[in-house]
């Protein structure tokens, strides 16, 4: 059984059905990222694993227990609020502190644990101030504290990093993932920030509209989507989404991309079993921008690589790379490019497509042909 | 040309302001001219104000009616002076004030953090509560009190001025709460704090604002109540307020301005004392909640 396990979840608000059967579990240790837009329920679905909101059926289970009609108090559960919710009237110390407090814990043992935990998020200095004297990060850390202090068997985040700046952020992000790599302990945190998915995560669930995409590795969920909504939401730039067509010609299967003037053709070289049957039909080619290069920038180890010409129609430098805009079956469609490329607007140019690395999903029902 | 469009502007400033200024200051003399009256005829012997002259400076100097109104005027039938009213009506407003404060405290909590089916309904009679006129509620009122045993005692004075004072008590506290974060409740109910200690421990801390204009509002309007402490009250618990209109109404003998004028400003002294000590939170404790900051 895993550490945490929860079964068919419902949650409904009146006729509103946030949580349409959610299954998910984890194991000790893990790093559970729920990512979706916003309104697809995630932070719900947090909410009923901490027990502030109840749950209209289903199971959750934590370390072999079920919780389902546990107090939030009783679930051995500690979290992180977006706002991070520090009491105003106490100092950083007794915030820390409240926890052990309520539950009895001895004013010697709650001074020990205090200086454990400030220690270790280095915030000793700032134990005697008051929350609203705190920068941005310093109150990150003391609401990180303050969940760490009680050593609870489940940890949960709620968007802690969405309100700090861009740079924070980044360095915020490392801190949780040294903490959680040291301490070991199992979390369960809320974004809607892929990014922050993929760099945290043991697991990533991507939630829409109260229901389960998919559950896997962040590197499952980056090259295998279960669906186009996966595939457009994770990774950035997002994936290019193409229509196109099946064709089996003499050497295999190709698919072809209507242009304005003629069709681009290009083979596929190791087309997944299903893809067969939908030779003559229409699918959605799916092509991730790293994987349309300049030919001399393409993956030295990649194996099938297709050319074509395309005119560039917008050049967005970041400085590492260039990304490259072009149209292909009536799409916009961007590329990677090296930075030297010398692209001009207009010209036409060889674009590398790395045959092996592209998705086809039905365009009917938007899942991936395996 | 921009120097010059730059000096007009000024000057035109400084006139509106000068003139903003004047009658600013001519409203405050025309607000302060009954309380100087007052001052300066409650210090005169009664003589100098026969007299004539109102608003002239006493040429005796003398706090002889002050000592009058406070022990020894003839209030009714006795001659005790304001002094055991004054004392009634504190023996009522401290714990009228406090009880209806913190009620009011507990609905505002329980009607924002704890909400339960039928909330807005519950809070929308207590603001109702607000604009019922005290003449409508005289005669169930004096039915409950007889019921309770209450009749003409301070508690029964107590009880009525809670219940009363319970409609804008919480309409204070429920709006302030309003704008309490809810992530702060949810956390500590994490944290394994109950009701009653999120309650104290939580919200209390950071309600100064709201709990001083609470106590303002309640104080000044228990205080000077007048209908409820002539209707309900005995003779051992009138209210100073009802005091000071048998003193003045009194009939018997002289008309004593100069004792009259002094027990009025004893009357007004607790409640200008309130506002002036805790006034500045006053406007601040209003306007919080109004704009989200």
């Amino acid at each position: 059984m895993a550490f945490l396990e929860i079964n068919r979840l419902h949650k409904q608000y009146g006729n509103v059905e946030v949580l349409k059967g959610v299954d998910i579990a984890i194991e000790e240790g893990g790093f559970l990222v729920l990512v979706g837009p916003s309104g697809c329920g995630k932070s719900t679905l947090l909410n009923t694993i901490a027990g502030l909101e109840n749950i209209t059926s289903g199971e959750i289970s934590i370390d072999g227990t079920v919780v389902n009609d546990l107090h939030p108090s009783k679930r051995d559960i500690a979290m992180v609020f977006q706002s991070y919710a520090l009491y105003p009237s106490m100092s950083v110390a007794e915030n820390i502190a409240f926890g052990l407090e309520m539950r009895g814990v001895s004013k010697a043992e709650r001074e020990k644990a205090i200086q454990g935990v400030a220690g270790m998020l280095q915030i000793e200095h700032l134990l005697k101030r008051r929350p609203g004297q705190l920068s941005g990060g310093q109150r990150q850390r003391v609401a990180m504290g303050r969940a760490l202090v009680r050593d609870p068997k489940l940890f949960l985040f709620d968007e802690p990093l969405s309100n700090l700046d861009a740079k924070l952020r980044v360095d915020m992000r490392t801190e949780i993932k040294r903490l959680h790599q040291k301490l070991g302990t199992t979390i369960v945190y809320v974004t809607h920030d892929q990014i922050e998915a993929m760099t945290l995560a043991t697991q990533i669930a991507v939630l829409k509209d109260g229901i389960l995409q998919q559950v896997g590795s962040p590197d499952e969920v980056y090259s295998k989507p279960t669906n186009m909504f996966v595939a457009d939401f994770m990774g950035s730039p997002t994936m290019n989404l193409i229509e196109a067509r099946i064709e089996n010609g003499g050497g295999g299967l190709s698919v072809e991309i209507p242009q304005r003037d003629r069709s681009l053709s290009l083979p596929v070289p190791q087309p997944p079993t299903a893809l067969r049957s939908y030779s003559g039909k229409p699918v959605v080619l799916g092509i991730r921008p790293e994987d349309i290069t300049d030919p001399d920038g393409a993956d030295p180890k990649a194996e099938h690589i297709a050319q074509a010409h395309c005119s560039v129609e917008v050049v967005e430098p970041t400085g590492a790379d260039t990304f490259v805009v072009t149209q292909l079956g009536g799409k916009e469609v961007t590329g990677r490019m090296r930075n030297a490329a010398g692209l001009a607007v207009g010209a036409d140019v060889p674009f590398a497509f790395n045959m092996g690395k592209i998705h086809f999903f039905d365009p009917a029902t938007e899942q991936r042909i395996a | 040309m921009s120097a010059a469009s730059k000096d007009t502007a000024l000057r035109t400033g400084t006139i509106a302001r000068a003139l903003i200024y004047t009658i600013l200051f001519i409203f405050a003399l025309f607000y302060l001219l009954p309380l100087f009256v007052m001052l300066v005829n409650s210090v005169k012997p009664l003589e100098e104000i026969r007299q004539g002259n109102m608003l002239a400076f006493p040429q005796v100097f003398t706090l002889e009616p002050w000592i009058q109104a406070w022990g020894e005027a003839q209030i009714g039938v006795q001659p005790t002076g304001l002094k055991p009213y004054f004392i009634n009506s504190l023996v009522m407003v401290v714990p009228a004030v406090i009880i209806s404060t913190l009620l009011g405290a507990i609905n505002g909590y329980v009607l924002t953090k704890w909400q339960f089916p039928g909330h807005r309904i519950v809070f929308g009679l207590m603001l109702f509560s607000c604009f019922i006129p005290f003449q409508i509620v005289l005669i169930p009122m004096a039915r409950i009190l007889g019921l309770l045993d209450l009749a003409g005692t301070t508690y029964g004075l107590i009880l009525v001025h809670v219940v009363y004072g319970l409609g804008f008590t919480t309409l204070f506290f429920r709006n302030y709460y309003d704008a309490f974060p809810t992530e702060l409740i949810r956390a500590a109910t994490i944290d394994g704090a109950g009701f009653f200690r999120i309650f104290q421990r939580i919200l209390l801390p950071s309600s100064g604002p709201i709990i001083v204009v609470t106590v303002i509002w309640q104080f000044t309007n228990v205080w000077n109540d007048f209908l409820f402490g002539a209707s309900f009250a005995d003779f051992d618990s009138q209210p100073m307020t009802v005091a000071l209109n048998n003193l003045v109404s009194s009939s018997t003998g002289v008309k004593e301005y100069n004792v009259h004028f002094a027990g009025a400003i004893l009357a007004a002294l607790p409640t200008l004392i309130v506002y002036i000590v805790s006034g500045r939170y006053f406007v601040r404790g209003l306007m919080a909640g109004a704009v989200k900051g």
